[in-house]
């Protein structure tokens, strides 16, 4: 049996799948590749069912927010595991916040049920197929998707909090907007 | 610890040879006391305090409180250890409700107090913003001693409470104000 290296399993998903894969990169060792939406669920049907690579288990699958990354500003991370091969990847899908349909991985995994639901409660990203797409985590009448940047961390009922000790001027907490810098995805 | 006073001496009244008179109040005060019946609410790292506060170093059962009820509907005090998320917050409520009167509230540690260091939108800003407390621990966490010291106060809350306190309007109003019952 050939040895999956990073290398091995990069070169395959390219040959398979060409332009769907937009960039990739190492980043403390692990392959993390940047991919197209619409041929994510066909990518990670490829690698579970591949004979070689036998990705056969779904670690985490998450959700991120970058305001600044205009046209790419919501995200899904994918973390597989090979269990045969000793080997874990990551796959990740940007996409436009205006536009939050992503295919769900439950026709894979039944365990990104779960994942897709909290992803979904925390940053609003549809998962089209989800069997039952709620919210679980927080409470029940949670109204908006708290980890989406333009919602405060904080609490407005916070009442013992002197805010000149944390350089604010008013109790609505700090916006993502006033940090200097631009959060910048991981270029190749 | 040789100066620790489990039992008070009695209440002040007429004494003589085999008897004693005094007023009711200052009786059931004693007795409230002396046999409290604390419910533990332990979600997070504060309620691992008050595990080494129930074990033999500090041993909180040499207070009267032996037994711990996991019934809300017989005990007397309830010990809110910990982080309350919000969604907790209506379980806890819950809680409070089925304790029957009189009943008292100790909210242990930064969290339950004031939300702690969890200023978040997921974290209750205080138990306070869903029932009354009676006692206040401050820190995170707080040491057994400090937790003594609340239930020690919580004593003498007890002790000293009159026995129509709970029928008074000021005690309805309060009630109210947390729109139980
Ligand atoms: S006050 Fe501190 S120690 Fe206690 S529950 Fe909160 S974080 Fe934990």
């Amino acid at each position: 049996m050939a040895e999956v290296t990073n290398a091995s399993v990069l070169a395959t998903l390219q040959e398979k799948f060409g332009d769907a894969i937009e960039h990739a990169y190492e980043p403390y060792g692990m392959l993390t590749a940047f991919v197209k939406r619409e041929q994510i669920i066909d990518i990670l049907r490829f690698l579970k069912e591949d004979s070689t690579i036998q990705m056969n288990f779904l670690t985490s699958l998450c959700g991120i927010h970058y305001p600044n990354n205009e046209g790419k500003e919501l995200g899904v991370i994918y973390h597989l595991h090979s269990f045969t091969n000793n080997f874990r990847m990551r796959l990740e899908v940007f996409f436009p916040a205006a536009d939050v349909d992503m295919p769900t991985a439950t026709v894979l995994w039944p365990t990104a049920n779960w994942m897709e639901r909290e992803t979904f409660e925390f940053y609003g990203i549809n998962f089209v197929g989800h069997p039952d797409l709620r919210i679980i985590l927080n409470v029940e009448d949670m109204d908006y998707h708290p980890l989406l940047k333009q919602y405060p961390l904080e609490d407005d009922t916070r009442t013992d909090k002197d805010d000149r000790y944390f350089g604010r001027d008013d109790n609505k907490g700090v916006h993502f907007d006033k940090f200097p810098g631009k959060a910048q995805l991981p270029n190749k | 610890m040789s100066n620790v006073q489990i039992v008070n001496e009695p209440p002040v009244g007429l004494q003589g040879e085999g008897f004693l008179v005094t007023n009711l109040s200052a009786v059931v005060g004693m007795a409230r006391k002396n046999s409290l019946w604390p419910l533990p609410f332990a979600t997070s790292c504060c309620g691992i305090e008050f595990m080494s506060t129930m074990g033999p170093n500090y041993d909180l059962s040499r207070f009267g409180m032996e037994r711990l009820s996991f019934s809300p509907r017989q005990a007397d005090l309830l010990m809110v250890m910990g982080t309350i998320a919000k969604k907790m917050g209506p379980i806890l409520r819950h809680v409070y409700e089925q304790m029957a009167e009189p009943r008292w509230v100790i909210a242990v540690g930064a969290c339950a107090s004031s939300g702690g260091v969890f200023d978040s939108y997921s974290v209750l800003q205080g138990i306070d913003k869903v029932i009354p407390v009676d006692v206040y621990v401050p820190g995170c966490p707080p040491r057994p001693e400090q937790i003594i010291q609340g239930i020690m106060q919580i004593q003498e809350l007890a002790a000293s409470e009159s026995l129509r306190r709970r029928n008074g309007d000021q005690y309805k109003a309060l009630l109210d104000s947390y729109n139980i019952k």
